[in-house]
C-alpha cells in the first residue's frame, strides 16, 4: 500500500545497488527528480531499462550509477546523441556498459508481459533485421496454431519501477493524462513502484479521462513539484527544450560533464535546491 | 506562374508530402518524415490521419513536433492510447496504411539503418537505434522512406539492418511472412527512387528540377539502376512553398 515518503526516504529504502530500475517516461513525465536523487545517492551496479532512456540515463550512465542498459531508442530527443551513453559503451568511461537492445514493439510487449504475469512476450516483429544476431534475448516460436513465425522477449519485471504523474490522493492513488507511454505497465510489472507527483490532492479518478494507478500496487508517492523538469507534466509546465539542447554541450566533454553534475546535483539537498541553482545560473 | 527559387530541402519536403493522399493513415516518423506529412495535411490532403508513435491518433499539430512526444501532439490528436496498444492494436493489428520513416543508411533493396554504423561493438558512428521503425517497416500496408541523398547514407551494404524493406530482393520479402507490402518510394533531395516491380531493386524514376541523372547515380553507393523514361519532379508551387515556410516559421518562432 502507498506511504506518502520525501523522495530522498523513497530512494534510500527501494533502490537498492545492483537492483534493476526503470524510470520510464516516454518524453511526457519523465521522472528526472528520482534519477536525479539516485545518484545524489551514489547508488551504484544498477540495470536500467526504459524504452527512451533520454538525458537522465546519459547522466546516471555518466556518473557510473549503471552496469547495464536495456533500451530501444537512446537519444537526446530533438537535438542528436547520447555522449554519455556512447562514452560508455565506446570508450568505458566512466567504465564498461552492457547493452541490451531492442525495438519498441519487443519493449512495450515485455512490459505488457510483465504487468500480466507471463515469462515472456509473443509478437510479431524483428523478421529479417539484424536485431536477433546482436541480442540473444530475442527468439523464435512457432505458433502452434498457424505455424506462422513469431519473436519471443523475455518479460520485463523490474524491481523497482519509477514514474512521474500530475496527481495523487491522500491514499495514494495516482493520476496522469496526456502521453502515458508505457508507466501503468512498468509499475505493474515491477515488484516495487515509486510515483513522484505534482501535487496531493483530496481525491483522483477518471472522471475527467486520464488514467488511474491505484494505491495498492504502489509502495511510496512523493510529491516533487517539476519532478518531471526539463520533461514536461501536461496541465502544469511545458517541455523545456532549451535545456535539451544545452545539454548537448554540457554533456559532450567528460570532465565538464562531471564538474556540472557535482555543482548542480551532488552539491544541492533536493530538486528544488537544483531547481533554484539552474534558474539562478539561466539554464531554465 | 513564375518560379520562386526553393532550397533542395523544401523541394524534398514537398515532393514526399505529395505521396500522401487525403484518404491516408500514416504512422509518422519523427523530422523529415513529420514535416512532409504534416505539410499534406496543411495542402491537399486535410483530412489525412497522422500517428506518431506516442499514442496520439489523428494528429494535427500547429507546429513541428521537436520530439515524438511534445505535448503538441497530444493537444491536438482526437485521442491518446499507450505505447503498447498503438503497437500491439493499431501497428501489429494492420490497422495503419502508410508508414513514413527517416534513415541514416539505406540499400540497393530500401532495408534501412538508424541503429550503427561501422561495428555493432565497436561504433564509428552509435545511432539512436530502433524505435519504432523495425514494426513500422514491416506491418503499415506500404512504406516512404524520405533522407539526403549522398553516397554515405546510399551504400552498398548495410552495417546493421534495423528495418527491412525488400530484403534480398524479388520475393523474398514476402517469403518472410512481412505483412505489409514494403517500401513504395524513397524520396531523396535528388529525385526519387522506386523499387523495380520484379527485382524489387531501388530504380531512379525521377530527379528534382535542375539534377542530373549523372549526378543522383554519383550520389549513390551503389551502381544505381535507372528507369528507362526518368521524369522530372513539379517545381514546388508558390502555394506549396508558402504553405511549408509558413509551417516552419511557426515552428522556429515556438522554440524561440
Amino acid at each position: 500500500m502507498a506511504e506518502h515518503l520525501t523522495l530522498r526516504d523513497a530512494i534510500q529504502r527501494h533502490v537498492l545497488p545492483g537492483s534493476t530500475v526503470a524510470l520510464e517516461g516516454f518524453t511526457h513525465l519523465i521522472p528526472y527528480a528520482a534519477g536525479l536523487e539516485i545518484i545524489r545517492q551514489g547508488i551504484t551496479g544498477l540495470t536500467v531499462v526504459r524504452m527512451t532512456p533520454d538525458l537522465i540515463y546519459d547522466q546516471l550512465i555518466g556518473m557510473g550509477c549503471v552496469d547495464k542498459m536495456i533500451f530501444s531508442w537512446g537519444g537526446n530527443p530533438g537535438v542528436g546523441s547520447l555522449h554519455r551513453f556512447r562514452d560508455a559503451f565506446e570508450h568505458q568511461r566512466p567504465k564498461a556498459l552492457v547493452i541490451e537492445e531492442h525495438a519498441h514493439a519487443a519493449m512495450a510487449n515485455a512490459y505488457v508481459a510483465g504487468a500480466s504475469g507471463l515469462p515472456l512476450a509473443l509478437f510479431d516483429g524483428y523478421l529479417g533485421t539484424s536485431y536477433e544476431d546482436i541480442n540473444p534475448n530475442i527468439k523464435r516460436l512457432t505458433c502452434p496454431f498457424t505455424g506462422k513465425a513469431l519473436a519471443a522477449v523475455p518479460a520485463i519485471n523490474p524491481d523497482v519501477a519509477i514514474i512521474h504523474a500530475q496527481k495523487a490522493d491522500k491514499e495514494g492513488n495516482v493520476w496522469l493524462s496526456g502521453i502515458v507511454g508505457v508507466q501503468k505497465e512498468a509499475v505493474l510489472a515491477a515488484k516495487v513502484a515509486i510515483v513522484t507527483v505534482e501535487e496531493v490532492v483530496d481525491r483522483v479518478d477518471d472522471s475527467q479521462g486520464g488514467t488511474v494507478i491505484p494505491a495498492w500496487v504502489i509502495d511510496a508517492v512523493c510529491v516533487v513539484p517539476m519532478g518531471a523538469f526539463p520533461s514536461y507534466a501536461s496541465g502544469y509546465y511545458p517541455r523545456n527544450n532549451r535545456f535539451y539542447i544545452k545539454w548537448d554541450a554540457i554533456a559532450r566533454d567528460y570532465d565538464s560533464f562531471k564538474a556540472w553534475m557535482q555543482d548542480f546535483v551532488l552539491d544541492t539537498q533536493d530538486f528544488s535546491h537544483y531547481l533554484r541553482k539552474l534558474q539562478e545560473a539561466d539554464y531554465v | 506562374m513564375s518560379e520562386q527559387a526553393y532550397s533542395a530541402s523544401e523541394m524534398m519536403t514537398v515532393a514526399a508530402a505529395r505521396m500522401l493522399a487525403e484518404d491516408d493513415v500514416c504512422f509518422v516518423g519523427i523530422g523529415l518524415p513529420s514535416a512532409a506529412a504534416n505539410m499534406a495535411r496543411l495542402s491537399h490532403a486535410k483530412q489525412i490521419k497522422l500517428i506518431y508513435e506516442s499514442g496520439t491518433l489523428d494528429t494535427k499539430p500547429n507546429v513541428l513536433p521537436l520530439s515524438i512526444g511534445d505535448g503538441e501532439l497530444a493537444d491536438t490528436a482526437i485521442s491518446v492510447i499507450s505505447v503498447p496498444e498503438m503497437f500491439r492494436y493499431w501497428l501489429q493489428g494492420g490497422k495503419i496504411r502508410t508508414g513514413f520513416l527517416g534513415a541514416a543508411q539505406i540499400d540497393r533493396f530500401a532495408n534501412i539503418n538508424t541503429t550503427v554504423i561501422g561495428d555493432y561493438a565497436k561504433p564509428k558512428v552509435r545511432l539512436p537505434g530502433a524505435g519504432g521503425a523495425p514494426e513500422i517497416a514491416s506491418h503499415c500496408g506500404r512504406v516512404l522512406i524520405t533522407l539526403k541523398h549522398n553516397a554515405r547514407a546510399f551504400v552498398e551494404k548495410l552495417d546493421f539492418i534495423t528495418s527491412v524493406g525488400f530484403l534480398d530482393g524479388g520475393d523474398s520479402r514476402e517469403r518472410l511472412g512481412l505483412p505489409g507490402k514494403g517500401p513504395a518510394m524513397v524520396i531523396t533531395d535528388l529525385g526519387i527512387l522506386e523499387p523495380d516491380p520484379v527485382t524489387k531493386e531501388l530504380t531512379l524514376t525521377a530527379v528534382h528540377p535542375g539534377v542530373s541523372v549523372e549526378q543522383v547515380v554519383a550520389a549513390t553507393g551503389w551502381p544505381l539502376k535507372v528507369a528507362a523514361t526518368v521524369a522530372t519532379t513539379q517545381a514546388p508551387t508558390a502555394e506549396e512553398l508558402a504553405i511549408l515556410r509558413d509551417l516552419n516559421e511557426r515552428t522556429q518562432a515556438a522554440y524561440g
